[in-house]
């Protein structure tokens, strides 16, 4: 039952990512301008040789003489046949490379909010919902409230300038100057912690701020339906009824919310990180894009939006395991 | 029932049953729709305390050339970096109204950083006061200001000066102009493009619904910023601002009308199967008609809803993308734009009043959060 | 009153009030209700939607939201089987307390209205079934199990074993209102409340669903409460009825009194306004005039006052109607109402 459900949904994910790609090959191809002619430019400009045999050996491994659609073929078969996601004009070296050194710390970054997020925001939105209105009722709501209105950019620059004048430390980048070149070892995770907990923290309030009245408002939607006063009636305890009843279908819709949660956190990672210059994709591909190195900037937009897909995947399965009504293809009311 | 008992019924009518419906209909009162969410509108607080706001707020950037105490590109060139000027009422315990105290530019002995002092030369403040002339909206030649300095060419700054000598009140009211407009304009691209694609959708159903489906779910999959800034980078940079600007409106609103677009196609599909629908439909109206006049009518509140909470997001998504120079781009100012100033950890430290732009974007945000949380409640008015 | 000073009651009810705390003001929806339940008896509680008649319930399990304020007092003399010496007052117990919690369930169990919407929908019908066995009767899961399987039966669920592994939404919605009928009665509870059991089931099903609770009943000697719209359903079920209108119990009698002998006014325009094939000559329904005042802020005076043919506005219009016994055990809320030997019940 659940294997066939899970074949079924990551066949219909296939289709869409074909149009995925299909739309960020588009993006890549929107500036003005073949790329061997901005290449060539960019090469003279920045005083380098420009070397007529690799543009020979380029225009044939990515097809630029070609039409577009074989092109657009050519593209999609280096990239999944060789990994190869082409070259890099503003850093002259494969996007591949700077990907691997760079993409795992954003993808790091953003699972660690992910986490973070989901642990914080569903205790707070318990309580919030079981202590309608109280003092700390209120008192979620409105930071809740500014969370959601206070710009991730905004956020990061505040908390630069404030453990900058309280520290005199420039929280800046992921490692302290020291570190940053170390091999891996206990003391430069411990120097990474605190940075890693701000950007953390950064990227992950305004989405916290949403879960939380998300998770209040099911939660309070729950409370009020006849299954939870069928439970009280045989009896059971509140506590227990609670955590077994309501949180369970509450939590249930939580979990589809990966889906919209997985790009929004890697847009507020970017925005961040670019501010807080870390080694991770923010700041690279803002450059790359400033500079209109499409192939950069596409395939981090690939591969996001790649992984964003498969965790919608994940988290419908996560859903079907853990809610029976899907499982069954069951009614929904 | 029997036809014949139904005719009885209907021409005699009991003086029992009769009676009480002509009394049950003079004790209710029929209020449209508009007027119960307007009812349940008005029980939100603080929805209640965010629409004023709103409106001072659209007033003020709307008609800046008018409110703002001097105009955006004037520099003081003699108070560059100077912080923001006090309004004072009471002179050695006299009441002479608002007025400021010029002030000058020193050195300090001990940073050799450029510091202002109050001097004690008063600058009487004043309102429709006469200062650089301007053109109202582009049209009106005046030189009328709400506030400022009685005798022209006071230097007055209630949010301090930027690094060029620039007034940031002004330009943050020139910005707010901008910021704010952005997410109107864009909002109705939105709008359009929403409905027309998740109308089509639910309306038309089969292929074209599987077509629009699958688009929104590719635009979904995409993370928005990333998006954003990569259809934004590929604009041509010789564009005037005023293209860039429009061209921007397009590009948030082809990332952002799926959600309105979801909305409309789900409401379209149940309220498809209504009779009413169904009867317009065997009458002979016209797919427009149907939709236009049958169909949108009953989930309007809905796509309100929608658009007002879409709001934040596009003044958001401005502002941080214009902020990191994939947006709107000097010589346009807007909010995003104008925050460029902070960018350093000096400039923050230095001069913190460069920061009431982002006082300008949290209090938009959080009024609008508040607004449509209130229309939110409200657009179910019969819960 | 019927049956007060009995040693057959079961649960007794004298001058119950629960009021909802309203930001527009106070909401009497339950306004002094004195009946009582025999044991192994049925009583009926009949009215229109919004008399009170489902917060009467609500007020005996104590599951009411937190700004109801229940009142009065809900007198339970059995539990767990034994005749208690000195009653418990269900209506100054903690709502959320452990005593509360013992006698709902095991004492006193509840079939709602809507199964699908009274069942959780990602648990196992068993799983919620057990979850009551294991908290009154057998803490013991395989035994606990056992015995759900064999209620299920008892319901007429064809091959429970495999049923009781089976989500709510897989079962039909005969088979759901049965299954929670098994879940109300895995325990053996001396009192079952029916909140309008039959009303979300087709006619046919119906019909089995109340032979069902009525042979049971026999079969493990539980006392009955009926909340119903429906007089067919009194008819066929109860013993004892009470009619309630506004929060108030404006007639109660025994189950032939009531359709043969009806005193108060409301009763009789309801008995009138049930469709009947010889009715049909005079070409319309009868139907009470006026709909149901809200019930807040009202003034003093008897609550059909508006839509009474008899009302008298000196009489009626200036205070509440008192109860008054108008034969033995028949009682009636009315001030037209002769009392049989002038004798006035509170």
């Amino acid at each position: 039952m659940l294997l066939g459900y899970i074949a079924k949904r990551a066949l219909k994910l296939i289709p869409l990512l074909l149009a995925i790609s299909v739309v960020i090959f588009i993006i890549i191809q929107l500036p003005p301008g073949d790329y061997i002619t901005n290449y060539i430019i960019q090469q003279q400009n920045s005083g380098l040789e420009v070397n007529q045999s690799s543009i020979i050996s380029m225009t044939k491994r990515y097809g630029l003489d070609q039409p577009v659609y074989l092109q657009y073929f050519y593209w999609i078969k280096n990239i999944v046949t060789r990994g190869d996601f082409g070259q890099s004009m503003q850093w002259t070296q494969p996007v591949s490379q700077l990907l691997s050194e760079r993409l795992p710390a954003t993808i790091l970054i953003a699972l660690l909010t992910l986490c973070v997020t989901w642990g914080v925001s569903i205790p707070i939105g318990i309580y919030s919902a079981t202590h309608q209105y109280s003092v700390g009722d209120y008192f979620i709501i409105f930071i809740g409230f500014i969370g959601l209105a206070v710009p991730g950019f905004l956020l990061a620059m505040c908390a630069v300038y404030f453990i900058f004048t309280h520290t005199g430390q420039s929280l800046t980048g992921l490692f302290s100057s020291a570190y940053v070149n170390a091999p891996w070892s206990v003391a430069k995770v411990v120097d990474m912690l605190p940075r890693l907990g701000l950007v953390v923290f950064i990227v992950g309030l305004s989405q916290t701020a949403g879960l939380v009245r998300q998770m209040r408002a099911m939660l309070l939607d729950e409370l009020q339906k006849q299954y939870v006063i069928t439970a009280r009636a045989k009896g059971l305890e509140e506590r227990r009824l609670l955590w077994k009843y309501p949180i369970r279908m509450a939590i249930n819709p939580m979990i589809s919310t990966i889906g919209w949660i997985l790009p929004g956190l890697i847009s507020g990672e970017m925005v961040v990180s670019i501010i807080l210059s870390m080694p991770t994709m923010g700041p690279v591909v803002r450059r790359a894009l400033i500079a209109q190195d499409m192939y950069l900037a596409g395939s981090f937009l690939l591969i996001v939006s790649v992984l964003t897909v498969v965790g919608t995947l994940l988290s419908d399965i996560l859903l079907a395991v853990v809610d029976p009504r899907i499982r069954f293809g069951g009614v929904t009311e | 029932m029997t036809a014949d008992a139904t005719l009885g019924g209907k021409s005699t009518r009991g003086p029992l049953l009769g009676g009480g419906r002509r009394k049950a209909r003079s004790s209710y009162e029929v209020a449209s729709q508009w007027r119960l969410m307007w009812w349940k509108f008005r029980k939100h607080r603080m929805a209640m305390a965010a629409l004023p706001i709103i409106c001072i707020m659209y007033l003020l950037t709307m008609c800046c050339e008018f409110f703002a105490p001097t105009l955006p590109l004037t520099r003081f060139k003699s108070h560059k970096d100077c912080p923001p000027t006090a309004i004072h009422l009471f002179r050695e315990g006299e009441f002479i109204g608002p007025y400021i105290l010029r002030k000058d530019s020193g050195m300090d002995p001990v940073t050799y950083r450029r510091v202002f002092v109050d001097t004690d030369e008063v600058v009487k403040m004043g309102f429709f006061v006469h200062g650089e002339p301007y053109k109202m909206w582009n049209l009106i030649p005046t030189d009328i200001h709400f506030f400022g300095p009685v005798e022209s060419g006071g230097e007055f700054f209630l949010m301090g000066t930027d690094s060029l000598g620039r007034d940031v009140f002004t330009r943050a009211l020139y910005g707010g102009r901008v910021s704010l407009s952005f997410a109107v304009v864009s909002i109705f691209f939105t709008f359009v493009i929403g409905l027309t694609l998740g109308g089509l959708s639910g309306y038309m159903g089969g292929f074209v619904d599987g077509i629009v489906q699958r688009a929104i779910d590719v635009i979904m999959s995409i993370p928005g910023i990333p998006l954003w800034m990569a259809l934004a980078a590929a604009l041509p940079k010789d564009m005037s601002s005023y293209t860039r600007y429009l061209f921007m409106c397009v590009i948030m609103s082809l990332v952002g009308w799926t959600g309105l677009g979801r909305v409309v196609r789900g409401k379209i599909l149940s309220v498809r199967e209504e009779e009413f629908v169904t009867a317009a439909r065997l009458s002979g109206a016209t797919h427009g008609r149907v939709i236009f006049k049958h169909m949108i009518p009953m989930f309007m509140s809905y796509i309100i809803v929608s658009i007002t909470g879409s709001i934040p997001a596009t003044i958001l998504g401005e502002t941080s993308l214009s902020f990191l120079g994939l947006g709107l781009q000097a010589p346009t100012i807007s909010w995003g734009t104008l925050l460029q100033d902070c960018q350093t950890i000096e400039a923050i430290a230095q001069q913190p009043w460069k920061m009431f732009p982002a006082l300008f974007i949290v209090v938009t945000v959080l009024m609008f959060n508040f607004a449509g949380d209130g229309l939110r409640d409200a657009a179910d008015p019969y819960k | 009153m019927p049956g007060k000073d009995d040693d057959s009651v079961i649960l007794e009810m004298r001058e119950t009030r629960v009021r909802f705390k309203m930001d527009a003001g106070l909401l009497k929806a339950v306004d002094g209700v004195s009946l009582s339940l025999r044991k192994g008896a049925t009583l009926g509680i009949v009215g229109e939607s919004g008399c009170g008649k489902s917060v009467t319930a609500g007020a005996v399990f104590r599951t009411l939201p937190s700004y109801a304020e229940v009142g009065g007092d809900i007198l339970l003399y059995e539990k767990d089987g034994k005749r208690l010496d000195e009653p418990i007052n269900i209506a100054k117990l903690n709502p959320t307390g452990p005593e509360i919690r013992g006698i709902r369930g095991g004492n006193i169990a509840m079939v709602f209205q809507e199964p699908m919407k009274a069942f959780s929908p990602i648990h196992t019908v068993g799983n919620q079934i057990i979850e009551a066995i294991r908290l009154h009767v057998e803490p013991d899961e395989g035994k606990a199990r056992r015995i759900a399987i064999d209620t299920l039966g008892l319901v007429g669920i064809s091959s429970p074993e495999q049923r009781i592994d089976e989500y709510p939404h897989q079962l039909s919605g005969g088979m759901r209102q049965r299954a929670m009928i098994a879940m109300a009665l895995s325990c053996k509870p001396a009192i079952l409340i029916a909140d309008e059991p039959t009303t979300a089931l087709d006619v046919t099903v119906q019909a089995q669903v109340l032979d069902l609770i009525n042979k049971l009943k026999a079969e493990i000697n539980t006392s009955v409460i009926y909340i119903t719209h429906d007089l067919g359903v009194i008819a066929e079920t109860s013993d004892e009825v009470a009619v309630m209108y506004l929060g108030k119990v404006v007639e109660y009698c025994a189950v032939d009194a009531l359709f043969h002998d009806p005193r108060h006014p409301y009763t009789r325009a309801l008995l009138r306004s049930i469709p009947t094939a010889d009715k049909r000559r005079k070409g319309r329904f009868d139907s009470i005039r006026g709909t149901v005042p809200y019930p807040m802020n009202l003034p003093e005076r008897c609550g059909f006052f508006d839509r009474c043919d008899l009302a008298e506005e000196g009489l009626c219009g200036r205070s509440a109607a008192p109860m008054v016994e108008a034969a033995p055990g028949h009682f009636a809320r009315c001030f037209k109402v002769e009392p049989y030997a002038a004798k006035e019940v509170v």
